[in-house]
């Protein structure tokens, strides 16, 4: 039992930044149709420029507020200098683009930054506590904390805002939307800006566990999408439940089954998943028209 | 068949043929040959995947895992199965075509982005299994491959593989340009253009689709054991899911639908870092800017786009 809550806990703090990686697809998704393969650097920024401001002497709230605020510029950046320009073009050429930048956002990360692993102090130190049998770092309480306030957050500010309100009707229906006098650039900028903070929040908690260096982005790009679509694409609740699912399944498929495969047997079941139910667990079937 | 179609068809495969022809005279060193006979190698697995992509319209995230069953193929077979090297290059590629064969009837039932995920899901646990079978396959440092000896001769260095790889590309450009003015390909088209009026008009769009499937990955099979060879080794990163990905980027910047684009494609990813080695430490910089100023400016891909703009100004 205690084995069990030791991997429950190990899996749920993974998969909370899963969970935060998938969200940001899902908002750009769904208000650009846009699956955006830079979505793992976020996070790598996030952790990266923490780190190196705290290094700098910038206190540590500090730094994880510069780091947001960076992530968020190079956000915008992404959509207003690759994406909009390409308006119009098909699905798989915006993806490679996002590809393209997340090549370049890597590259960048290895130059102003460096290529080695960079870890930061934990933010509530002290002892881990006992749970259970199991013990629980007070940082991996804070992983979980942070993404449930992170994703509260985001559901007020969807359901309570102006904007948030007009993301979802972009989202809808862009032609309807722009019709009823939003500017739905602005919008889908807005919701570029919003996921790269929700990255960066996830690799800012996460980073004095896991460590972060400039390459950290492309698994994390790779599993929050792979969460997402298990979840069913375009879900924000998907999201966070495939988030979470994808990061139980390799907790306790590495300490059940085998660690060499844990990311095998998250595959498999997302495989499985799919087979069953081919539009994720909460995604709705399209009609497709001819 | 029209007379402008056989020029197609013939002109396309002609002009590559050129090319492979002509090439050698102007490569200056080795170094030169072996970038060729990567860009023909990668070519060559880029023009099965853009079967797939450019015509069949479905997505692959997972060719990089056929491309290393090739590649294992012939190193594990002569090493712990005393397969001979020919016989283990066909088998790889078998191989491939059977796991794409039962693995693409479920999962090419899914659209779009579940397809992504899906294939992405099953090259990695290829790629997995390269890397933890270690008593087989080398583990993460992989495995020597031996060299490919055809009536005692034995088929190595650039200038030699040139030859194997460009003669094998210009076959299968031939190929691929006699199977899509078939029926077979026309029945792929229609599926990318729409799936239920494809189906309404009577092609059985699941047939269809797996066969395009399981030929890509007899493609990208056939490159990996070429790599493999040529490099005399191979390791778990030839069957990366980054390489799937660069397979998927060579064949949309080169142009989906276009075998000369496929080559294009190949070729582009291929040079491209080698010239860019020039820029140090700004390498990947400057790779991401180009894919990305490619792309927006020249959106349907490097050679549908020049194609259209080069035929628009003729009247």
């Amino acid at each position: 039992m205690a084995q069990f809550l030791q991997y429950a806990f190990s899996g749920l703090t993974v998969g909370a930044v899963y969970a935060l990686v998938a969200l940001g697809f899902t908002l750009i998704y769904n208000a650009s149709g846009v699956i955006n393969f830079a979505q793992g650097e976020f996070v790598m920024l996030g952790g990266m420029v923490t780190v190196f401001a705290a290094a700098a002497g910038v206190p540590l709230p500090l730094a994880a507020l510069l780091a947001i605020a960076v992530a968020v510029l190079v956000g915008i950046a992404l959509h207003l200098f690759a994406i909009e320009p390409a308006k119009g073009a098909s699905a798989v050429t915006l993806i490679i683009i996002t590809i393209g930048a997340s090549i370049l956002l890597r590259g960048l990360a290895s130059i102003v930054f460096d290529k080695r692993f960079h870890a930061l102090p934990a933010f509530i130190p002290g002892e881990a506590w006992r749970v259970g049998g199991a013990s629980i770092l007070p940082q991996s309480a804070l992983v979980l904390g942070g993404a449930a306030a992170v994703v509260v957050l985001l559901w007020v500010f969807m359901s309570r805002t102006l904007v948030g309100k007009a993301m979802i009707a972009t989202a809808a229906n862009r032609m309807a939307a722009r019709l009823v006098g939003i500017n739905t650039v602005w919008i889908i900028c807005a919701s570029f800006a919003v996921s790269a903070a929700i990255g960066a929040i996830g690799g800012i908690l996460v980073t004095p566990i896991t460590l972060t260096n400039y390459d950290v982005g492309t698994l994390l790009a790779l599993k929050g999408f792979s969460a997402a679509m298990l979840g069913g694409m375009g879900n924000p609740l998907g999201a966070i439940v495939g988030g979470l699912v994808v990061g139980l399944l390799e907790a306790f498929g590495a300490g059940y089954i085998s660690s060499a495969y844990k990311d095998a047997i998250a595959f498999l079941v997302i495989l499985l998943v799919l087979f069953v139910m081919p539009n994720g667990l909460f995604g709705r079937a399209g009609v497709e028209r001819v | 068949m029209t007379m402008q179609a056989l020029l197609r068809r013939h002109g396309v495969v002609l002009g590559l043929a050129v090319l492979v022809l002509v090439l050698p005279l102007v490569l200056p060193s080795n170094f030169y040959f072996r970038i060729a006979t990567l860009t023909f190698i990668f070519a060559l697995a880029v023009l099965g995947l853009n079967l797939v992509m450019g015509y069949a319209g479905q997505v692959s995230l997972g060719h990089g895992g056929f491309f290393g069953i090739g590649a294992y193929a012939v190193a594990v077979g002569p090493t712990h199965f005393g397969i001979p090297v020919w016989a283990a290059l066909p088998l790889g590629a078998l191989l491939a075509g059977l796991l794409a064969f039962l693995i693409g009837r479920p999962i090419l039932k899914l659209k779009g982005h579940y397809l992504a995920v899906a294939t992405l899901g099953m090259g990695i646990l290829i790629a997995m299994v390269f890397t933890n079978e270690a008593q087989f396959t080398g583990g993460p440092d992989g495995m020597s491959v031996p060299r490919l000896v055809l009536f005692g001769w034995s088929a190595r260095g650039p200038v030699t593989w040139y030859w194997i790889s460009g003669v094998s590309l210009v076959g299968a450009a031939w190929l691929a340009m006699n199977l899509i003015d078939s029926p077979t390909g026309r029945a792929f088209r229609a599926i990318h253009d729409s799936e239920p009026a494809s189906g309404v008009l009577g092609v059985n769009v699941a047939r269809y689709k797996l066969i395009a499937f399981v030929l890509s990955a007899v493609f990208a099979a056939v490159a990996g054991a070429y790599l493999a060879l040529y490099d005399g080794g191979v390791t778990p990163r030839t069957a990366e899911f980054l390489r799937s990905i660069e397979f998927v980027t060579m064949a949309v910047l080169g142009g989906l639908g276009s075998v000369i684009g496929s080559v294009v494609g190949a070729a582009f990813l291929t040079i491209l870092p080698q010239v860019l080695t020039v820029f140090h430490d700004y390498e990947h910089v400057v790779l991401g800017l180009l894919i990305i100023l490619f792309m927006m400016f020249l959106r349907d891909g490097i050679v549908p786009t020049l194609a259209r703009l080069i035929f628009r100004r003729r009247p």
